[in-house]
């Protein structure tokens, strides 16, 4: 890469520089490449600090120093010295607010290595695309400020870090130039982060004391911090070992997910792919699943010439000795080494959709070059990155973390996420919008206790209410309208059913004709016979409720101690609606003429003539529907329902 | 590295070799895979996809990808090729020969509406970029129903662009959301589109200038002559050497072509790319040179040198 030698490079690396032409490129040819991740707090100096790596590794160009020169009067945070965070704030809207809003890739090298860097977000509200930067990562560098210590991003992004399967974790005590390069503060610091990075099982984790505003310990030492003996943070990436075996994370057994199948003529078919981790020979006996077919590694193809063997990550074209139907999806391994196969599998979750995640509710799944539709059977537990203890949760938000049991509709190639990212690892979509809207790794798959197995049939652990609610995006309830004969309680009801289905939602209503004709048919209108008139509609609106249902009633209910019951069985989905429209007004209406019966003495008891009405105390809702139109009322109930949660509005997507 | 370099004639081609070990893979053949990776998915993932061809050395690149994706079947989509009118001829001649080298479908589209009404570098300055190749790209997008365009733009070439994803969401108009973009994690493209949306596709997102340039000579791929450099005509403007490529560009008064040897570092329209002076005529040299070099390759283009913003809101219109 080209080169500004601001100040020489103290050369502390045990692999010289090239000094010809012949031997950079074949040292281009022969080194490897180190992806990692910076993460941490906002502001905690990321931007500066590989801006810090780039500057001093001397792979800025001239014009890019001087647009950072002029940026940095414009928008810097330093003052004189050219802001070198600058060199990697890319994107207008970050620039303005001085914020990171997704992941910017930087790229360097030194004579050992190449480096692919994601400086990541720190701000919560972008913990996707910090995650986004970490699935990819060898490596993170977690950056806190040593001033401020261990912060909740500091251990969130530690612990999606963990969770992402990255072993190497380096913790970049920053602006020490700020705390006068204290020895103390910075091993307090260091001890606790240790401590916290130890629980989540982080393999690697080494702590060092940097100023990226000024440089010491980045690239080169300095003489700030005597007292420290360790590496620097370049020296300790350019030693971090065992990157290959990392990657593939310990899976030595074939996984072949089929890409493509490449038919370009009536003589050749071959499976093309990306070999996720262990080795294919030529003559190897494979077995493809899901389909379980199984057959001989004819040939290795790539357009380099045929291979006799290809391993982990090597891009390549399998054909096979028989005439088997495989289709892009299906995973080669080899027969006596298989995956688990399995419809249901417990994972760790990120969540990143705008909507919450909603257990039942219906989701497209990619996993490998798979897609398959399914669902969130449960939420375990949700996890709290500060103390790391679990807890219980119905739904998890956006950039929650929790562990599920996933239910697919077919049965897919899995191994835990820890030995192999490429076929433990997920992508959910949501179905409307196509967002891309949560990541898992899927844990221990073939555990028992799981049900694996792809020869039984998923059934939910355990339908409950809000997972058939889930399934039809609403929450259920009762709209109980009550109120005088006449004062328009099965108009509005009407109304507003078919304002719901016009939403797409589901509901049922209940009323005086589908209700006294048949369940009720056995009951008077005494006094008793009336009681359990509104007692068994109660109930069977705790049926429909519990089946997911909007429920709307449309009864008189004339006492307050038979709703009341109604609602104690039913609980806070119970939603009262009074429509209050006066006695007048309503024999006024009269529309069947009951009132001028009832007045004549021909029907007896009848609700506010010779019977009372007991309005609610304390209705969600009361509406005169002599004041507002039909129209107005139907809006007014479906504002409310909308506001208190229970018609799931539209995701807006990504 | 300034320096430590010293020059060479002669350096043959080298192949093979980082192939040779399944264990150990060097940063290139990572790429490589990583690359015919994204390729593939493509392919398998969309109805309509095509690749936008610009004839420039990570054009070269991404077509020697693509036919290694799909080896021993062809180039399993067309390429695209917006002619502005005002490319340099040997690209032109360049473009045709690859086509029909990789016995691959060429679709070259021009804004007729805009060459029509006159539209040139010379009288519509910043906006002949917009309505040539901007507009043009958008026409031909939609009159070709592409769901997945696949380029050749690299996150180390420009600050917007490193913020990228592989896949990168588009809506009906073309436009990209820096602020709201998909999550993109492991190697799990999302490709589900809603009718109108679409993706830009970039296999080289993780490539360097140094990767490609090392990756050509590796692989010893075919690229315009106008990267090497020779004696050509050129006018000094605006701190640019213009190469006088046919008789179409209107001198001012006192400009004079003369000889000089230049290469090209980046290609584009001939009146609006700046050549370098150079003595590189061979891939290593030009590698060598790319050492010593102290400016970023996107310099001697044009349309960058009004502000750090410039790319980030075209892309954000649509531009490639
Ligand atoms: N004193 C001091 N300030 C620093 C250091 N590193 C970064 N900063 C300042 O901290 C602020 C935030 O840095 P930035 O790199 O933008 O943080 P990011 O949000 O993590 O990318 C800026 O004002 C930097 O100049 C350091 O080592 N010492």
């Amino acid at each position: 890469m080209a080169a500004v030698p601001v100040k020489p490079a103290a050369s502390q690396n045990p692999v010289e520089s090239p000094r010809t032409l012949e031997q950079f490129l074949a040292q281009q040819r022969e080194i490897d490449l180190l992806r990692f991740i910076t993460c941490g707090s906002v502001d905690d100096g990321k931007s500066t600090l590989i801006g810090r790596l780039l500057h001093d590794t001397r792979q800025v160009f001239d014009d890019q120093l001087s647009a950072v020169a002029n940026d940095s009067r414009r928008w810097g945070t330093t003052g004189e010295v050219p802001d070198l965070a600058l060199l990697v704030d890319g994107l207008q809207a970050e620039r303005e607010q001085g914020i990171t809003i997704d992941v910017a890739y930087r790229y360097f090298q030194t004579p050992r290595r190449k480096f692919i860097v994601a400086d990541c977000p720190g701000h919560e509200q972008y913990t996707r695309n910090m995650a986004t930067g970490a699935s990819t990562a060898d490596a993170a560098v977690v950056l806190v400020d040593a001033e401020k210590g261990v912060r909740v991003q500091t251990r969130r992004h530690t612990h999606i870090v963990s969770l992402l399967g990255v072993h190497n974790v380096i913790l970049a005590v920053n602006k020490m130039d700020r705390i006068g390069y204290d020895k103390a503060k910075f091993e307090a610091i260091a001890g606790e982060f240790v401590a916290y990075a130890r629980k989540l099982g982080v393999q690697n984790i080494e702590v060092i004391p940097v100023a990226a505003l000024t440089g010491v310990n980045v690239v080169n030492r300095g003489a700030a911090t005597p007292w420290y003996t360790g590496r620097t943070l370049l020296e300790a990436l350019e030693a971090l070992e065992g990157l290959e075996v990392a990657r593939t994370d310990g899976l030595k057994e074939l996984r072949f997910p089929i890409q493509l199948v490449s038919r370009p003529d009536a003589n050749f078919r071959g499976y093309a792919g990306t070999i996720a981790s262990g080795d294919i020979s030529v003559g190897e006996e494979v077995l493809a699943l899901p389909s379980r077919k199984s057959s001989k590694v004819r040939e290795i193809t790539t357009a380099d010439g045929p291979l006799e063997r290809a391993g982990a990550l090597q891009a390549v074209t399998v054909v096979l000795e028989d005439e088997i139907d495989l289709s892009r999806g299906d995973v080669l391994v080899h027969p006596d080494h298989r995956p688990t196969l399995a419809r249901t599998f417990d994972a760790n979750l990120i969540w990143m959709g705008e909507a919450p995640l909603l257990p039942g509710k219906r989701y497209e799944f990619k996993i490998g070059s798979r897609y398959v539709k399914g669902l969130v059977d449960s939420i375990q537990h949700r996890i709290d990155v500060n103390d790391l203890t679990t807890r219980e949760a119905e739904a998890l938000d956006l950039n929650g973390l929790a562990r599920v049991r996933i239910a697919l509709e077919e049965p897919v190639a899995v191994d835990d996420y820890k030995l192999s990212r490429a076929t433990g690892s997920f992508i959910i979509i949501d179905l409307l919008h196509f967002g891309t809207v949560g990541a898992g790794m899927v844990i221990a798959p073939n555990a028992a206790g799981q049900r694996a197995s792809s020869d039984v049939v998923w059934q939910p652990t355990r339908v409950t209410a809000a997972i058939r609610a889930n399934q039809k995006s609403q929450k259920p309830a009762v709209v109980w309208f009550t109120g005088l004969s006449g004062s328009g309680k099965s108009t509005i009801a009407n109304a507003l059913e078919q304002a719901l289905v016009q939403r797409g939602h589901h509901s049922y209503l209940l009323d005086g004709d589908n209700v006294r004709h048949g369940l009720n048919k056995d009951l008077d209108f005494s006094e008793g016979g009336r009681a359990e008139n509104i007692r068994r509609i109660g109930e069977v609106s705790a049926l429909f409720v519990d089946a997911g249902l909007i429920v709307i009633t449309a009864f008189i209910s004339p006492f307050r101690v038979d709703r009341n019951r109604i609602r104690e069985r039913i609980g806070d989905t119970f939603i009262e609606v009074y429509l209050s429209t006066s006695l007048e007004e309503c024999e006024r209406r009269d529309p069947k003429g009951l009132y001028v019966k009832a007045r004549a003495g021909e029907i007896r008891e009848f609700t506010g003539i010779d019977s009372p009405y007991e309005p609610p105390l304390a209705p969600q809702l009361s509406i005169d529907t002599s004041k507002q139109e039909i129209g107005a009322t139907v809006d007014q109930i479906l504002r409310y329902l909308e506001n208190k949660g229970f018609l799931h509005q539209a995701d807006p997507g990504l | 590295m300034h320096a430590l370099i010293q020059p060479v004639t002669t350096l043959k081609p080298v192949s093979g070799g980082r192939r040779a070990s399944a264990a150990k893979m060097t940063h290139l053949a990572r790429l490589e895979a990583e690359s015919i990776h994204i390729f593939r998915e493509v392919a398998a993932e969309f109805a309509k996809p095509l690749l936008m061809y610009s004839i420039g050395k990570d054009s070269s690149v991404l077509l020697h990808l693509a036919r290694k994706a799909f080896f021993p079947g062809r180039i399993p989509f067309p390429l695209l090729h917006i002619d502005t009118g005002w490319k340099f001829k040997e690209m032109i001649t360049f473009r045709d020969e690859t086509a029909k080298r990789l016995n691959a479908q060429l679709i070259v589209h021009t804004n007729e509406a805009g060459k029509a009404a006159g539209v040139t570098p010379f009288t519509h300055g910043a906006r002949y970029t917009d309505i040539m190749k901007t507009e043009a790209l958008k026409q031909a997008l939609d009159k070709y129903g592409c769901d997945a365009a696949i380029g050749g733009a690299r996150r180390d070439e420009e600050k917007s662009r490193a913020k990228e994803r592989v896949f990168s969401f588009r809506d009906a108009q073309h436009r990209w959301d820096p602020k709201n973009q998909r999550p993109e994690l492991w190697n799990l493209y999302n490709g589900r589109l809603r009718r109108g949306d679409s993706i830009r596709v970039f296999p080289l997102s993780n490539w360097t200038e140094v990767d490609i340039w090392t990756y050509i000579h590796t692989e010893n791929i075919p690229v315009v002559p106008l990267y090497f450099a020779k004696p050509r005509p050129v006018v000094d403007r605006d701190g640019l050497k213009i190469m006088v490529d046919d008789d179409r560009l209107p001198l001012n008064p006192g400009e004079k072509p003369h000889l000089e040897n230049v290469r090209f570092r980046s290609l584009g329209c001939y009146p609006l790319t700046g050549a370098q002076v150079s003595t590189a005529d061979s891939v290593p040299a030009i590698i060598e040179e790319m050492l010593r070099t102290t400016t970023s390759e996107r310099q001697s283009r044009a349309i960058d040198a009004d502000s750090a913003a410039a790319m980030e809101n075209r892309k954000r219109e649509g531009y490639f």
